[in-house]
């Protein structure tokens, strides 16, 4: 690989001025759109995982909509209750395994990771472009499994035996859900192989930015729970042909047997889905207060520990599914210790900025806002971690809320920073800062609105997963549905202006922001084999002291400019 | 014989332990993240301090989260200790779940359907099984939740005071008739309760 990146200086060195990738095909025999669906570069996948996952996100997105409207009154108000099951379910099925899982590793991960470890791609191109089309397979059965005898109705959590004895096409979407679990793995083995193996030479363990240092966490979570839940879905569908009985009690199985499985993988998932946020957050924070990220090491080691301590706390969704008090008492106990190093990292975050020289810009807004948004999610989980509390609020739209805190204040508003903080790097334009400002605001302020009034309704008792409601949650609900326009809105308007910089965006220079970071260094958009000298290490990835100095010779430099957008 | 302890005080008090700290927590953060933008914008404080990291700070906000969180897990452990323990003399009525209803079933044969009437002032012990797919038993009034799992005997318990009418929902999803899953408990006076039991009501 060392050899590659030499040849690959070489001829980039000849051919003057610097090519993005978007000019050099990689391989160089495909054009046009073949260059897109048959190329092992790193970046254009990335971007084809942008391009599908933003459809997706959409997609999900509006169903969530019509859950709310819905719910926005008693009785039936837009759909049947049979329609209302169909629609939650794949909300959540291809909000978990076609956005959140994928939004920032596969995006921004296949982006960035090699370039920030100073390499010209993964270790295993040909395989990263595999798992981008097991991506689009499995997103693709779990479309045709809308239209094929009724589409499922049981949630993303598929829980037997309901799963097993509904008439609907569960076999389908769990197999939709197995070939994502596939292609969610290998980009898991991907992204360890390169870290181990293809850092510049020189880089030590504790030179690796704090984003790829997230990503290679979460890619040994995603490589060790994952088979759990293949392995868990095929059973499920060797039930429903076969009738193996394994989770069926008159034949000697255990259905709870399933929901241990379940959660094995699916709790670690939802660190699967939050770390590489709080990878972008460890990014942001220190580029925009111009000042070293607060305790590196400590960050680095609460990625390890989130990763090896979400492991073991998988029960806590169980506390009333019948399981052993002695069971409820140690999941409820290691469910307390996960939640330490989630604060260690927001209180590094917000020391970081402190007698920093803070730009206010849109990606550390959003930001802003991920770290108050999280905030309440971590919280509000330490409710559903004492079991006590856990009773009242297990299964209520109390979880609800405090799920959507977390993986949509958290990885959602992260994803949103990482789209804004990158833009200007993966496009080379800039977009419009105050409708990104008007975006933010209008998405946080629906956000508080949309899931305020459900922990409240939660507490009140009304259970998730409801077609219609006791009348004393008719205020709550009505609210939330407000709320979830608002966010909409909000959404929409982020991603109008996002798509209006392709037309009339400014030109990015390779460092609008003043980064440390390797992607700073290198054009934008980055050409073919990312660099166009070999990267040197530059010791601890955080180091200000440059950026400081030149600003303060030249006092007009790009972050101002840009800040006048 | 010792007075009987109502979960409900202690699930509550939990509650507000949690919650409140919570919200001391979240402000203090909050405050000071506002507060270190406002002051350290970058019109005002155009160098920034190089500080890199203090572990005596580290070590500090490690060990006081790790004593709150503890003492939030040991506050929800003693009251859901409170749930499980069910006192000596209570009434034990059979909850049967079923696609879509609740089934209780007295001591002495009497069965209703999604209605459940109980004596004021006596413990009351459901015993919780399902006929199907798995349901969840939900009394929000008494705090408890217990999923009705087919083959299996699940337990809940609580200690009715006062006299009214509370709901039973449903909590674990079991298909189309989910949301419709409901009960009414009646909670009577002892009296009322007898009579209600050698009557036809169902």
């Amino acid at each position: 690989m060392e050899i590659i990146g030499k040849i690959s200086y070489m001829e980039t060195q000849a051919t003057q001025p610097i090519k993005s990738f978007y000019e050099t095909p990689s391989p160089s025999r495909f054009t046009g759109i073949g260059a897109w669906l048959l190329t092992i570069d790193h970046k254009r996948i990335g971007l084809m995982y942008m391009a599908s996952v933003m459809v997706w996100f959409v997609i999900a997105l509006i169903l969530g909509l019509l859950i709310r409207t819905e719910l926005m009154a008693t009785g039936s108000t837009i759909m049947e209750a049979e329609t209302y099951n169909a629609i939650f379910t794949l909300h959540g099925v291809i909000m978990i395994f076609l956005f959140v899982i994928p939004a920032i590793p596969a995006i921004f991960g296949n982006f960035l990771l090699p370039i920030q470890l100073g390499t010209d791609d993964v270790f295993f191109p040909k395989l990263n472009l595999l798992s981008w089309y097991l991506y689009m397979l499995g997103g693709f059965l779990a479309i045709l499994s809308l239209f094929a005898d009724g589409p499922p109705d049981t949630g993303w959590t598929f829980y037997v035996p309901f799963s097993v004895s509904t008439e609907t096409n569960v076999g389908l979407t769990v197999t939709a859900a197995f070939i994502l679990g596939m292609s969610s793995m290998l980009t898991g083995l991907n992204f360890i192989t390169t870290v181990h193996r293809m850092r510049m030479p020189g880089m030590k363990w504790m030179e690796i930015p704090l984003f790829t240092w997230s990503l290679y966490a979460t890619a040994w979570v995603q490589l060790l729970a994952t088979p759990v839940l293949s392995i868990t879905l095929l059973l499920v569908i060797l039930e429903r042909i076969f009738g193996s009985g394994l989770f069926d009690p008159s034949k000697g199985g255990d259905p709870i047997l399933y929901q241990h499985l379940f959660w094995m993988y699916s709790h670690p998932a939802v660190y699967i889905m939050i770390l590489p946020g709080m990878g972008v957050i460890s990014e942001i924070i220190p580029v925009f207060s111009r000042k070293s990220i607060f305790g590196y090491k400590a960050i680095v080691g609460s990625s390890m520990a989130i990763a090896v301590a979400g492991s073991l706390v998988w029960a806590h969704h169980m506390f009333t599914s019948g399981m052993s008090d002695v069971a409820v008492f140690v999941f409820s106990f290691l469910t307390f210790i996960v939640a330490i190093p989630s604060a260690i990292k927001v209180f590094s975050w917000v020391s970081t900025m402190y007698k920093g020289s803070i730009l206010m810009t849109p990606p550390l807004f959003f930001s802003l806002c991920f770290i108050y948004l999280f905030s309440i999610g971590g919280l509000t989980g330490l409710v559903l971690g004492a079991a006590g509390t856990n009773i009242q609020v297990h299964d209520t739209h109390f979880v609800v809320a405090h799920f959507h805190f977390v993986m949509f204040g958290g990885t959602g508003f992260a994803f949103f920073a990482a789209l804004h903080f990158w833009w200007p790097k993966i496009f080379g334009i800039m977009y419009n800062f105050k409708r990104a400002y008007v975006a933010a605001i209008l998405t946080t302020t629906g956000f508080m609105l949309h899931y305020i009034p459900m922990f409240i309704l939660g507490i009140m008792g009304m259970p998730r997963r409801y077609y219609d409601y006791l009348p004393e949650f008719q205020t709550g609900n009505f609210f939330a549905g407000i709320g979830a326009y608002i966010l909409v809105a909000g959404v929409l308007v982020m991603l109008l202006n996002l798509l209006i910089s392709f037309k009339n965006g400014e030109t990015s220079p390779s460092d609008p922001w003043g980064g440390t970071t390797l992607e700073w260094s290198i054009p934008s958009p980055p050409p073919l084999h990312n660099f166009v000298e070999s990267p040197k290490p530059k010791g601890y990835p955080y180091d200000f002291t440059d950026i400081v100095r030149s600003n303060s010779l030249n006092s007009n430099d790009s972050l101002n400019r840009g800040s006048k957008l | 014989m010792n007075p009987i302890i109502n979960p409900v005080e202690k699930i509550d008090a939990a509650f507000l332990y949690i919650i409140g700290i919570s919200l001391v927590l979240l402000t203090l953060i909050t405050i000071t993240m506002i507060w270190f933008v406002v002051k350290y914008r970058r019109s005002k404080n155009l160098v920034p301090a190089d500080i890199r990291d203090n572990w005596k700070l580290e070590v500090i906000w490690t060990i006081i989260p790790t004593c709150i969180a503890l003492s939030m897990f040991w506050v929800g452990w003693s009251s859901y200790a409170g749930l499980r323990n069910v006192p000596e003399n209570a009434l034990e009525i059979e909850t049967i779940a079923q696609m879509y209803s609740w089934i209780f079933r007295y001591p002495g044969g009497k069965e209703t359907d999604s209605k459940i009437v109980v004596p004021q002032g006596r413990p009351i012990r459901l015993n919780i099984t399902s006929d199907d797919v798995i349901h969840g038993l939900f009394i929000p009034a008494f705090r408890i939740k217990v999923d009705a799992v087919p083959k299996v005997h699940t337990y809940a318990w609580f200690y009715p005071q006062k006299t009214g009418r509370f709901s039973v929902q449903c909590t674990e999803f079991c298909g189309i008739g989910h949301a419709d899953m409901t009960a009414e408990l009646k909670v009577v006076t002892e009296e009322e309760y007898n009579v209600w039991l050698k009557s036809d009501d169902k």
